[in-house]
């Protein structure tokens, strides 16, 4: 399969490989897909406790090339916006952005997934 | 050293120059066609056709009038399983075979499943094997086949032929196997090793691509087959159309010249194998070998690199050419059945990888490759949350995973 400049970019020079400290109040984890899938997406996010920004984002993945991509764009992506703002982040951009084709769309819906449950877990953790 | 580096011989081969030679006058010049029997161009292709099929028998131990010419192994297990079902089928509609087989063998299986015909899989342990007792265990009066691969083309794994053929032969069942990873690589012999139908596939041993033969016994028991094809009756009547010259010229050659180089080539390909196994596992942790240790051809390595997936390992190995069994890389999204069948589990099949080396790799490019494998890895690995969960001592199993 030909992959797209883009693609190849993230996937040679993935933005935002590593680890945030996961015990830290003001981060939040989004572990999501299965090793028996193929995809495995870790995705991290700062938020600033006093603007609610997002300062800094994280991310491992296992997974193709397109999935790698898709995960290292959402960091980028992430990074100075706002909860809701991200929350608000949709995988069919992350398919126009890395012209991904069809047979790849599902490693765009992971890169979502992966925003939705670092979010949500930051939210649980820093409510009641 | 030319790049990229082609390390996909279990795929196909590149033709053999000498090959490519000894084909060349049968397009232009000597272009007859070999059924024509009234002028001597006719003559002399068909006596160039009966030295080419004495050549092919004889490498397999089989005589001439034994080797029906088709387009390719495919389509020799086509003839061989659908043929022989419909000829056989008043003795019985039972056909014994294993989930790792090649398509071209299971899908003609799951055909006649939808005719009436009942389809025995064998099971197959971690490291492609089948049980010859539960093999023996499984005929039955009505069994009129049994279809067992030489050798693995995703893990290399060999069958036992001679104490299969034993078997069958002793139950009074027919024995095909799909021989085309093995022929030119590993002695066959149809007498010895008692099969009674093989096919070959010439694109595998430095010939040209679209060509093949099955091999029918004609004495002790005379096999018989209905043919899947109709038209002008040509090879016995068991496959018409005439009769591809150029690409039977070739594929003698081919295997001519890889049986002269049998043995040595064996050793040296073994060799190669051995050294890529042992850089990459003194550099990288969580490697598993797919396929059994020895028992397996001797171009093929066929390694699981835990924590990392196939198709991105080989985004990162771009000037390698090599296959995975890994979803991703598929338009099924299924991960490779045959290591599924191995019960190899789905996180470890998405991981794997398979080196098939050939007449042309060289131990440089064997070198280079392990080095370019374990820069791979490793860059992947530092991407990898599997990787880092496994090093933090998380136990993967018990993690609850979001499937989807
Ligand atoms: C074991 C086996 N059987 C059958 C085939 C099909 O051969 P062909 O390409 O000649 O149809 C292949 C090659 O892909 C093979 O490896
Ligand atoms: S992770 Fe499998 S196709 Fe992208």
């Amino acid at each position: 399969m030909a992959y797209s400049e883009k693609v190849i970019d993230h996937y040679s020079e993935p933005r935002n490989v590593g680890s945030l400290d996961k015990s830290d109040l003001n981060v939040g984890t989004g572990l999501v897909g299965a090793p028996e899938c193929g995809d495995v997406m870790k995705l991290q996010i700062q938020v600033d406790p006093e603007t609610k920004q997002i300062i800094d984002a994280k991310f491992k993945t296992f997974g193709c090339g397109s999935a790698i991509a898709s995960s290292s764009l959402a960091t980028e992506w992430v990074k100075g916006k706002s909860i809701d703002e991200a929350m608000s982040i949709q995988n069919t951009e992350i398919v126009e952005e890395l012209s991904l084709p069809p047979v790849k769309i599902h490693c765009s819906v992971l890169a979502e997934d992966a925003i939705k449950a670092a979010i949500s877990d930051y939210k649980s953790r820093n409510e009641g | 050293m030319k790049l990229p580096i082609y390390l996909d011989y279990n795929a196909t081969t590149p033709v053999d120059p000498l090959v490519v030679e000894a084909m060349m006058p049968f397009f232009t010049e000597s272009f007859g066609n070999a059924a024509s029997r009234n002028h001597a161009f006719g003559w002399q292709v068909e006596q160039v056709v009966e030295d080419a099929r004495e050549s092919i028998g004889k490498a397999i131990g089989a005589g001439a009038k034994e080797i029906v010419f088709t387009s390719g192994a495919t389509e020799s297990d086509n003839l061989a399983i659908l043929g022989a079902a419909e000829f056989y089928q008043k003795k019985g509609k039972h056909i014994i075979t294993s989930p790792i087989e090649h398509k071209a063998v299971i899908d003609p299986c799951h055909a006649l499943e939808q005719r009436g015909y009942e389809i025995t899989f064998l099971d197959v342990d971690k490291d492609g094997c089948i049980d010859l007792k539960q093999l023996e265990e499984s005929i039955r009066e009505d069994t009129i086949l049994v279809s067992l691969m030489a050798g693995n083309n995703e893990i290399g794994t060999l069958n036992p032929l001679s104490e299969i053929g034993e078997i069958t032969r002793a139950k009074g069942v027919l024995f095909h196997t799909d021989a085309t990873q093995g022929v030119g690589k590993i002695p066959i012999d149809v007498d010895e090793m008692k099969i009674d139908l093989l096919s070959m596939s010439a694109h595998k041993l430095y010939g040209p691509k679209g060509m093949g033969a099955l091999y029918v016994r004609r004495k002790k028991p005379r096999v018989r087959l209905s043919p899947i094809m109709f038209g002008g009756g040509h090879e016995r009547g068991m496959r018409s159309g005439t009769l591809n010259v150029t690409g039977i010229v070739g594929f003698a050659k081919a295997l001519e010249l890889s049986m002269a180089e049998m043995a040595a080539e064996a050793e040296r390909l073994t060799g190669l194998r051995q050294r890529l196994f042992d850089r990459l596992t003194a550099e990288l942790d969580y490697i598993f070998l797919n396929g059994h240790a020895t028992e397996r051809l001797p171009n093929n390595l066929n390694l699981s690199f835990g924590y990392v997936e196939g198709e991105s390992l080989m985004m990162g190995v771009s000037e390698l050419a090599v296959s995975s069994g890994s979803a991703c890389t598929s338009s099924s999204l299924e991960p490779s059945y045959v290591l599924r069948a191995l019960g190899v589990g789905d996180d470890l099949a998405h991981s794997s990888i398979r080196f098939g080396m050939g007449r042309f790799t060289t131990v440089e490019e064997i070198d280079y490759a392990a080095e370019k494998m374990i820069v791979a890895v490793k860059r992947l690995r530092e991407m990898s949350p599997l990787y880092e969960m496994v090093k933090e001592g998380v136990d993967l199993s018990t993690v609850q995973w979001a499937s989807h």
